[in-house]
């Protein structure tokens, strides 16, 4: 314990150059577990969006295109899916439910789908959870819409006003004829729902049905005109389907993908997302690697420290050699030393990462919808905090050796 | 005094071949047990090198030294080293100690490296303020005092508290007033001396100032005893 003690009181008696020492790791610790928190959040974020969909459905793209798109509303869909078709898989016996999903509008930046009141019965997101509202009720107007919580949260909506639907992702062009109205705001769920202007299918072929090509012809139709005609769809953008039993998927899945008279998709969101991971992974594993090295880079510039300050210790050494210390002791007194402050510097990091998380998570939630959890040290962090402690030990032990040789020839003569 | 020698070095032989070469030999030279040395020799006269001899840090070519009846030169470097722990309190001549430890935990050091020592003292805490009373030094400033606080003559005493700790059969002390001015010289010697004797010590110490002798029981000059031979080879 003494020996402890006198190495505490060692590091203490020179703070300053021991002080930045440990900053630097603890950034370095920081950074690595970060750059964790990210990349697990992140897959958290994304498997949390979509559960209890056991197939997707659109036209034949690509798996992860589709996927994002739909679900994640990244991207866009390069062709639709007919109505004919839509309806025939609707109708074929595999189907438990299906959710038609209607993309391309958007309002201030908020994506605006339209979809049916089954898509609140039987979007599922984080395991089993559906969707409430925070405030208003469902889709009963032609011209209702749902908003998420963020878009309520940034625009500052509320229950009852009116809100005015863009044509297209990134125009000029408002559907200014056919206002809308928000009826519900849904409760917040940390998926892209909370960024989405929900409104019925109906209503997306109302606002659109005196347009063509990609303006609106001279001929208007009223809104309330609008009211009195047929509004079923000529297509959707993509559907999420519930199969009666999950022993049907693969034979439904098949038949959608050799659907004959158009070229469609259906994919398995947790398949796709796995090839989702595969690309992703290669960026994430340089990431890793990165955060690895500023790690060592960091442990290096503790082993330098040591280094630097032998010289000035050799007196100390021999103090420790004339009580009886083997120069063995000496060597396990500076890889202890090595070790208390890589493990300052990683429970410095774990703090200042809680902090850093604390202020930035609001922010990275809004900026990208993703919710990063701030939970309770777990097994990573113990993991990471017993390797930086190890890989201290060994750094140190480069200094420790010298120390070792050093207290060999000095003996308890001390040379300056 | 005692029957067996505290320090006895018998046809011993040290050096290395350099360059320069240097060749230390002792024929001869032993210390009662109880007794009190006085060894006069000039700095650079090789005092260094035969202390550390005599505590086990090297190990003779030829010959024996024997302290308390063991013969070093047949034991293995780490079993010096603890025989040195529990055996010999050591005092230098300055910067005695561990700047960043407090004076208490500067006294309790040796007995981390000497288990034997450490059962033989009891209460270390109390034995280690006892000893540091006796030498005059203030409780407040060795419970909580940081070594670096102390004066010269303070620290000086804490290594003789430091030494003493356990009752190590012999203490060697190297020019240990060399740092202390005439006054402070005597009063330290004499606590010193009180102390030793208390436990019925041997004391060996090494001094280039002859006015320092007449205290002991015996002044032996370096040259007397020990032949050195340096080269440039």
């Amino acid at each position: 314990m003494i020996l402890l003690r006198l190495a505490i009181g060692s590091l203490t008696a020179r703070r300053f150059t021991v002080g930045l020492t440990v900053f630097a790791i603890a950034l370095s610790v920081a950074l690595f577990l970060g750059v964790e928190k990210v990349r697990t959040g992140a897959r958290a974020s994304f498997a949390d969006t979509i559960s209890g969909t056991d197939l997707i459905v659109g036209a034949r793209t690509g798996g992860v295109q589709l996927l994002l798109y739909s679900v994640f509303r990244i991207g866009n869909a390069t062709n639709n899916v007919g109505w004919e078709a839509y309806s025939e898989i609707a109708a074929r016996p595999e189907v438990d439910w299906i959710v038609p999903l209607s993309l391309g509008d958007s309002h201030r930046g908020f994506r605006v789908m339209g979809t049916t009141e089954s898509y609140f019965k039987h979007y599922r997101y984080r395991g089993d959870r559906s969707l409430a509202f925070a405030a208003g009720s469902g889709l009963n107007d032609l011209f209702d819409t749902v908003i998420g919580a963020d878009v309520a949260r940034e625009l500052g909506y509320s229950v009852g006003d009116p809100i005015v639907v863009s044509h297209g992702l990134a125009s000029f062009t408002e559907h200014d004829d056919k206002p809308f109205r928000i009826a519900g705001i849904l409760e917040k769920t940390g998926t892209p729902v909370d960024r989405t202007v929900i409104v019925s299918l109906e209503a997306i072929s109302a606002i659109h049905v005196d347009w063509t090509g990609g303006g609106q012809s001279a001929d208007r139709v009223s809104a309330d005109m609008v009211r009195a005609m047929d509004l079923t769809p000529e297509t959707v953008t993509a559907a999420m389907i519930g199969t009666t039993s999950r022993l049907k998927v693969f034979a439904l899945q098949r038949a959608i993908n050799d659907y004959p008279r158009e070229p469609l998709m259906a994919i398995i969101p947790g398949l796709a997302l796995q090839e989702l991971w595969e690309i992703v992974g290669v960026a994430e594993t340089a990431l890793v690697g990165v955060s690895v090295m500023v790690v060592v880079t960091a442990l290096l510039g503790m082993a330098a420290m040591i280094f630097a300050g032998l010289n000035e210790r050799r007196r100390e050494m021999a103090i420790f050699r004339a009580m009886g210390a083997r120069p063995g002791t000496i060597l396990l007194m500076l890889v202890l030393e090595a070790m208390l402050i890589a493990a300052a510097g990683a429970l410095l990091g774990m703090v200042l990462l809680t902090l850093g998380m604390v202020i930035a998570q609001p922010m990275v939630d809004a900026a990208f919808g993703l919710y990063l959890p701030l939970d309770a040290p777990g097994q990573r962090e113990l993991t990471v905090f017993g390797a930086v402690v190890l890989a201290g030990g060994l750094v140190g032990l480069m200094p420790a050796l010298r120390a070792y040789r050093m207290s060999l020839a000095d003996g308890m003569t001390v040379r300056n | 005094m005692g029957e067996r020698a505290a320090i006895r070095l018998r046809e011993m032989e040290f050096g290395w071949s350099g360059p320069p070469s240097f060749r230390l030999s002792v024929p001869d030279f032993s210390v009662a047990a109880g007794e009190t040395v006085f060894l006069l020799g000039e700095s650079g006269s090789g005092k260094s090198t035969l202390l550390s001899l005599i505590c086990g840090i090297n190990r003779p070519q030829q010959g024996k030294v024997e302290i308390a009846g063991e013969d070093l030169s047949g034991l293995r470097a780490g079993q010096r080293d603890r025989f040195r722990a529990e055996n010999i309190g050591v005092i230098f001549q300055m910067f005695n100690l561990l700047p960043y430890a407090g004076a208490l935990d500067n006294i309790l050091l040796p007995l981390r490296f000497a288990p034997e020592r450490r059962n033989r003292v009891g209460d270390a805490r109390a034995e280690a303020l006892r000893l540091a009373t006796a030498l005059g030094l203030p409780r407040e400033l060795v419970e909580h005092g940081p070594a670096a606080a102390l004066s010269t003559g303070q620290q000086q005493r804490v290594a003789v508290a430091r030494a003493l700790i356990g009752q190590p059969p012999l203490i060697v002390a190297d020019e240990p007033t060399s740092a202390l001015d005439a006054g402070a010289q005597a009063a330290f010697l004499a606590l010193l001396f009180e102390q030793v004797r208390a436990v019925g010590a041997t004391l060996l110490m090494v001094s280039h100032d002859a006015r320092l002798a007449n205290r002991f029981d015996r002044h032996v000059q370096l040259s007397e005893i020990a032949k050195i031979e340096r080269g440039a080879r």
